[in-house]
């Protein structure tokens, strides 16, 4: 397990969430440590109810944890202002959604440049950058075309595109391959590897699909809100 | 070096300014509302329609004041002098001839005249009747008189004769020319010339300009003649001093502008007229609010799960709020020029088959009216705002 402080890219400590109130009030975290550095591509399985989404939320500064502490870069990240939380996920996170959440009167292109244009970088530019991304994730001249005309693997491509064109420290995939096929889930994940997969960055994915497990470097279970076990991935027994 | 490594260098190396982001959520936010079209013409039509029907009914009625004030407006005097029981034009109450006097003897007062306004029936060549606005100009001075079309001004001194205003009344007079005769209340009359004037009469009737004298002497009259006393004062500052002696000897003197304002709020608030077009003006103003208010809902609804995916990659409420007022004031804007263009057109075209059409554009029609939109605006951006301000990211995630 990676120790060096600065490998490390997001450290949890004392993780704990609940959620509803009265006699439905259950606890979806509960105390959960975890550390995740560079380099690495995380998975966290286990079975559904078991809090894995809710985790990653907490990692990425969307939900606001009962207790405990997401620290990167040395600072807490829920000690935030929401605007400063909205720029650390802008800038550091990069999201790709299981549903893809892409915008279908936006053509490809423009899908995949929203996090630059968020980021205050001028439209052209920012188009010009996301064909370039578009063209990296397999999609050549598919740039100007809407969303919804393409598959269900390339519509996966072009939400990856969109989560990595910022350059973001962590990029977090919520059950990646759950609405392809094997074959066409194998190629996503091995690309993200291939493509993000160096000291800077860091991958966590949240999955019930056993078919992608030989990409893990490590993979945590997760049960009852509790990281239950952590067994090393092929990535690291290589 | 990795070609990913390449690209992020690349991107990082992108040009970056304030007024570029802005520009670039708004535009964003621009491209996610016309690129749903059938939405966006909803919401266009909407607001159009809504708008078409305000500044059409705001403009009628301001055609039909405009028009109740066509005597006032030709005639162009500074100051008029009335019994305090006149509320329109048409409705005079003579004035005793001292008053002529007592106000030519005021101080500050350059010039007084009398005018006679009245309606008659005309019986024409072919036997048919039609009624008629007369108005008399004083003899002298001829004060008020309009602006020739056809023949000379100094005609009407002639024996019987009268000045045919050339309006779109002018045909039911039969289209006289120079020397077309006709009979009033068994007076031989003359048509010497025909005139323009800058507004058309509200009543539908021809007007036929006279001496002072030969109308009182054509038309039977009570007691009392002067329906108007016109007066020109020496300076404008004169003119509180001579309201101020009118009112001493029980009369009103009121400016052409405050003639205009009385006539226009007898007509708004003492005939039904005014309630009527309120009513009209707020339902259009529902059913716009209704149609875009809904549909802008339905269409942040839509978007809901967009919007919130935009949250959680970072966009702060503020961006969002920026992207959403910007979408609503857009379609208001859009639609706010649409239905005034197709108030114009439906104007112009209604002027083209019908020359007495009244409808006005006033610029305070058209404020009001951009108001109005505004608030439509507003709503639907707060229902949107508070929709998408509600969304947690964390539901995104959730799926």
């Amino acid at each position: 397990m990676p120790t060096s402080q600065d490998t490390v890219a997001i450290k949890a400590t004392g993780i704990t969430k609940w959620f509803g109130e009265g006699e439905a009030r259950t606890r979806a975290l509960d105390d959960v440590q975890l550390e995740m550095c560079f380099g690495e591509m995380v998975y966290i399985v286990g079975p559904s109810g078991s809090g894995k989404t809710t985790l990653l939320s907490v990692l990425s500064g969307i939900l606001r944890p009962d207790a405990g502490t997401v620290i990167s870069e040395g600072n807490d990240i829920w000690s935030m202002s929401s605007d400063a939380l909205a720029s650390f996920r802008l800038h550091k996170i990069g999201f790709a959604f299981q549903d893809f959440h892409l915008f279908p009167r936006l053509t490809v292109a423009e899908n995949v440049a929203i996090p630059l244009i968020l980021r205050n970088v001028a439209w052209d530019s920012a188009i010009a950058e996301a064909r370039k991304f578009v063209d990296l994730v397999g999609l050549k001249g598919r740039s100007d075309i809407a969303p919804v005309k393409l598959s269900g693997g390339e519509q996966q491509r072009v939400a990856i595109a969109r989560a990595i064109i910022g350059s973001p420290d962590l990029l977090i995939m919520d059950e990646p391959t759950a609405s392809l096929d094997g074959d066409t889930g194998k190629s996503i994940v091995g690309f993200v590897k291939e493509q993000l997969l160096n000291k800077n960055r860091c991958i966590v994915i949240v999955t019930h699909d056993s078919r992608i497990y030989e990409f893990a470097s490590r993979i945590l279970h997760m049960e009852d809100g509790r990281l239950t076990k952590e067994e090393q991935g092929k990535q690291n027994e290589d | 070096m990795s070609r990913l490594t390449v690209m992020l260098r690349l991107s990082v190396s992108v040009r970056c300014n304030d007024d570029d982001s802005m520009n670039g959520t708004l535009r964003l936010a621009y491209k996610l509302l016309v690129n749903d079209r059938a939405k966006f013409i909803t919401l266009l039509v909407g607001i159009g329609f809504s708008v078409f029907l305000m500044v059409m009914m705001l403009s009628m009625f301001a055609g039909v004041l405009n028009r109740a004030s066509a005597t006032v407006i030709n005639i162009g005097a500074k100051l008029w002098v009335m019994d305090p029981a006149v509320n329109t034009v048409a409705n005079t109450i003579g004035l005793p001839d001292y008053t002529l006097d007592a106000v030519r003897s005021m101080k500050g007062v350059k010039y007084a005249v009398p005018l006679f306004s009245g309606g008659a029936l005309v019986k024409l060549d072919n036997g048919t009747y039609q009624p008629v606005s007369v108005l008399g100009l004083d003899d002298s001075s001829l004060f008020g008189r309009p602006e020739m079309e056809a023949g000379h001004i100094e005609d009407i001194y002639a024996e019987s004769s009268f000045i045919v205003v050339h309006d779109s009344e002018y045909s039911k007079l039969g289209s006289p020319k120079a020397g077309t005769t006709f009979e009033l209340n068994d007076h031989r009359g003359v048509v010497v010339g025909t005139a323009a004037v800058s507004t058309n009469s509200l009543f539908g009737v021809p007007t036929l300009y006279t001496t002072y004298y030969r109308a009182i002497q054509y038309i039977p009259n009570p007691r009392f003649t002067i329906s108007y006393v016109l007066v020109e004062p020496k300076t404008t500052a004169d003119i509180p001093a001579i309201q101020k002696q009118v009112s001493t000897l029980g009369y009103l003197a009121l400016t052409r502008e405050g003639f205009e304002q009385r006539i226009s709020r007898f007509y708004m608030f003492q005939t039904g007229l005014g309630m009527n077009l309120l009513m009209m003006t707020a339902i259009s103003f529902i059913v716009g609010l209704s149609i875009s208010g809904q549909t802008f809902y339905t269409f942040i609804l839509e978007n809901i799960d967009k919007f919130g995916a935009l949250k959680a990659i970072g966009t702060t409420s503020k961006v969002l709020v920026s992207m959403i007022l910007f979408q609503a004031s857009f379609t208001a804007l859009t639609g706010y020029g649409l239905g005034i263009g197709f108030c114009a057109l439906a104007i112009t075209l209604a002027k083209m088959r019908l020359p007495d059409y009244a409808a006005l554009v006033t610029y305070q029609n058209l404020l009001l009216a951009l108001v109005m939109v505004i608030i439509i605006a507003a709503v639907s951006g707060y229902v949107g705002v508070r929709k998408v301000l509600r969304i947690e990211p964390f539901d995104i995630f959730r799926g």
